[in-house]
């Protein structure tokens, strides 16, 4: 294997191992953007596993599947919005909560489904952009989701910074009493930016299952949901930064995995840490970068709203 | 007066001998879920064997997914207050609180998975079969099968119980083609579906042409048929999932042993102690062969197999080397029990890091 086969097979590998922590990173940005703090979502990204598990295993059809895991995720985030907007509890509780009710409740139901065999989600070449040099085998020798992915970023940016709703989004997030007096429903916003959220961790859950995995096991996102929390961090609640996280995430997961395949002799330890390493690492240099700039989280943050005080 | 006496007698006597004919209860606990293709399904294939055998003499029941904690020891006493007398406890962090329990309860037998381990219990014991030995076999046929010369093995952590499956396995390669490599990929986890099938990925991709899938074999086993190259797994048969990947596997074959325990334990034979067993006693056994594997090869491979079972091949005997060059073992002896269970040496031709003492 030469140079530039080996680099090109670990970036390939970037954005695969990437898709799934990208997808609920940036719902994540999403639901936080309204000042909504979602902890739930490595439970929801289960949920949304093995959702398309079943269903894809049901009707033997992968666009039900998807569409399931995002019906079931956007059940969930409504739940915890309704929990935190309706109930005022502690976002953290809640969405610790939610991750552990669902790791309990997906290693239950999921029991009969492990090892069934299901129609899973192949690579499928984009013509004449696969064609590209380096770039096309990397990006566009890929599968139906991570195409979709390259969607999902642009639009939850333009969502965001391009639309009335993302105006009231935003405003929620910083000054709900504000936008309320303005007239933008604090409740309505917020739940549509949670449920928005928990679809992409579930659609992030669904590519375990449906692109790698190729069917469910238990607890199948091994961590992968909180690494999503914590980017939206890193990259200070901006979709863009997050993609860039969760590739640099996925890099060093595909470049440990290939570099131990082409025998390099570096301690099967440090290899296994260098992904968390490298995001730990990256948080702390951006963070540096940023000492002159308050924090550049949304002010109302994990807050709860209580219009009538 | 003599009336009641003769009734309350009657009464004992039928209880007692009600008592005699009940069933006896066998429990079982797993550290995971009993499909998982893998460590747990086994056993739960074990258990469904030792029902099916024994029928209406035992009564199993099975609790999944306990921890290995304080928590064991709750569904352990509970499985005890249920009436089982004979509990099998099914995985290597089960012997602390399993020993806890089988000291309350004398009157219960406690079963434990895993290596000997010296201690002197009245009602409890270990079990465990030799699982390196086939991996030989394995191994055999993967080098019969390969072009490149180049395999592929996805493990989970460098432990001695891994490390001597891998060295086996390349014995057993170097045996059927002398210039094959193996390349050993840690994943760090013992389940992690995407790193386990971007691991294999990563290894087709090298050049190598036959996979095996140790601790979690699914994704490393599927992410083959994908991609169109040979596959080996562990625990359970995946010749169905993956028809043209498929090439043969080697798991535990538990039930015939449940079943003898059963026994002893009904007739009062059994005695406690640590159960170790060897390739013969057929508690871990080749899987089928997949299609692909050519009847020639098919037939050296069981050949191999009952050279070891017979002990005429001896997997680790000397003179060995490891891959720095280092004698381990000597001309005309073989590696003893305790070197092969704390193994942390590669033989020549596995390639791959081991962390450095």
């Amino acid at each position: 294997m030469d140079d530039l086969a080996f680099i090109t097979a670990v970036a390939a590998g970037m954005v695969r191992s990437g898709t799934p922590v990208l997808l609920a990173a940036v719902g994540e940005c999403l639901t936080e953007r309204s000042g909504i703090l979602n902890l739930g979502m490595e439970g929801i990204m289960l949920a949304g596993a093995l959702t398309a598990v079943i269903v894809s295993y049901l009707t033997g059809n992968i666009f039900f599947a998807i569409i399931a895991a995002l019906a079931i995720g956007a059940l969930i985030g409504l739940l915890h919005a309704f929990l935190c907007l309706y109930f005022h509890v502690n976002q953290v509780a809640t969405g610790i909560a939610v991750t552990i009710l669902l790791s309990g409740i997906t290693a239950f139901c999921g029991i009969d489904y492990v090892g069934k065999s299901i129609h899973s989600i192949s690579a499928y070449k984009v013509p004449w952009l696969s064609e590209l040099p380096f770039f096309g085998s990397v990006f566009f020798n890929q599968d139906i989701l991570v195409y979709l992915s390259y969607a999902i970023v642009p639009l939850t940016y333009f969502l965001i910074n391009g639309t009335r709703f993302g105006l009231s989004l935003k405003a929620v997030g910083e000054e709900p009493r504000a936008a309320a007096a303005a007239g933008v429903s604090v409740f309505r916003t917020r739940c549509i930016a949670t449920a928005l959220g928990a679809m992409l961790a579930a659609l992030g859950g669904a590519y375990l299952s449906l692109v790698y995995a190729q069917g469910w096991t238990e607890n199948i996102t091994a961590g992968r949901g909180w690494i999503a929390v914590g980017l939206v961090m890193f990259a200070s609640w901006n979709p863009w930064k997050a993609v860039l996280g969760a590739y640099l995430f996925g890099l060093a997961i595909s470049l440990q995995l290939r570099l131990q395949a082409a025998g390099a002799d570096v301690s099967p330890y440090l290899l296994g840490m260098a992904p968390y390493l490298l995001v730990i690492l990256v948080l702390a240099v951006s963070k540096l970068r940023q000492k002159k700039i308050p924090a550049a989280g949304p002010t109302a943050l994990s807050i709860p709203y209580l219009p009538q005080v | 007066m003599g009336f009641s006496l003769v009734l309350f007698l009657f009464l004992c006597l039928t209880l007692g001998a009600a008592r005699a004919e009940a069933p006896l209860k066998i429990g079982f606990i797993t550290t995971g879920p009993v499909n998982d293709l893998g460590w747990n399904y086994a056993h739960e294939q074990g258990r469904l064997f030792l029902q099916k055998t024994l029928g209406g003499q035992v009564e199993t029941t099975v609790m999944e997914s306990v921890p290995e904690s304080a928590e064991a020891e709750r569904v352990l006493e509970k499985m005890i207050a249920k009436g089982n007398k004979l509990i099998f406890t099914t995985s290597y962090g089960y012997l602390e609180p399993a020993s806890r329990v089988a000291k309350r309860h004398p009157d219960v037998v406690i079963m434990q998975c895993q290596r000997s381990v010296p201690a002197s219990w009245k009602n409890m014991g270990t079990y465990f079969a030799n699982q390196y030995e086939l991996m030989y076999v394995t191994g055999f046929v993967a080098g019969k099968m390969t072009k490149s010369a180049k395999l592929g093995y996805v493990s989970a952590h460098p432990v001695p119980v891994l490390i001597n499956c891998i060295n086996s396995f390349a014995l057993g390669a170097k045996a059927a083609n002398p210039k094959v490599k193996v390349q050993v990929v840690w994943t760090n986890s013992w389940s992690d579906p995407a790193l386990e099938a971007e691991a294999s990925k990563g290894l087709i991709e090298s050049g190598v042409d036959v996979v095996v899938g140790q601790a979690n074999a699914l994704p490393v086993v599927k992410t083959a048929e994908k991609i169109g190259a040979y596959a080996i797994g562990c625990n359970a048969d995946f010749a169905k999932l993956a028809p043209k990947a498929w090439l043969v596997g080697s798991r535990f074959n538990w039930g015939p042993l449940y079943v003898k325990m059963a026994k002893a334990v009904q007739d009062h034979t059994w005695k406690p102690g640590n159960y170790f067993y060897e390739t013969k006693d057929g508690y871990y056994v080749l899987s089928d062969f997949g299609t692909s594997v050519p009847a020639k090869i098919r037939t050296e491979a069981i050949a191999l197999k009952s050279k070891i079972e017979q002990g005429k091949l001896m997997v680790f005997a000397g003179p060995l080397k490891d891959r720095e060059g280092k004698e381990r073992v000597s001309a005309g002896k073989k590696a003893s029990q305790q070197q092969i269970d704390n193994m942390e040496w590669f033989v020549p031709g596995v390639e791959g890091a081991l962390p450095k003492k």
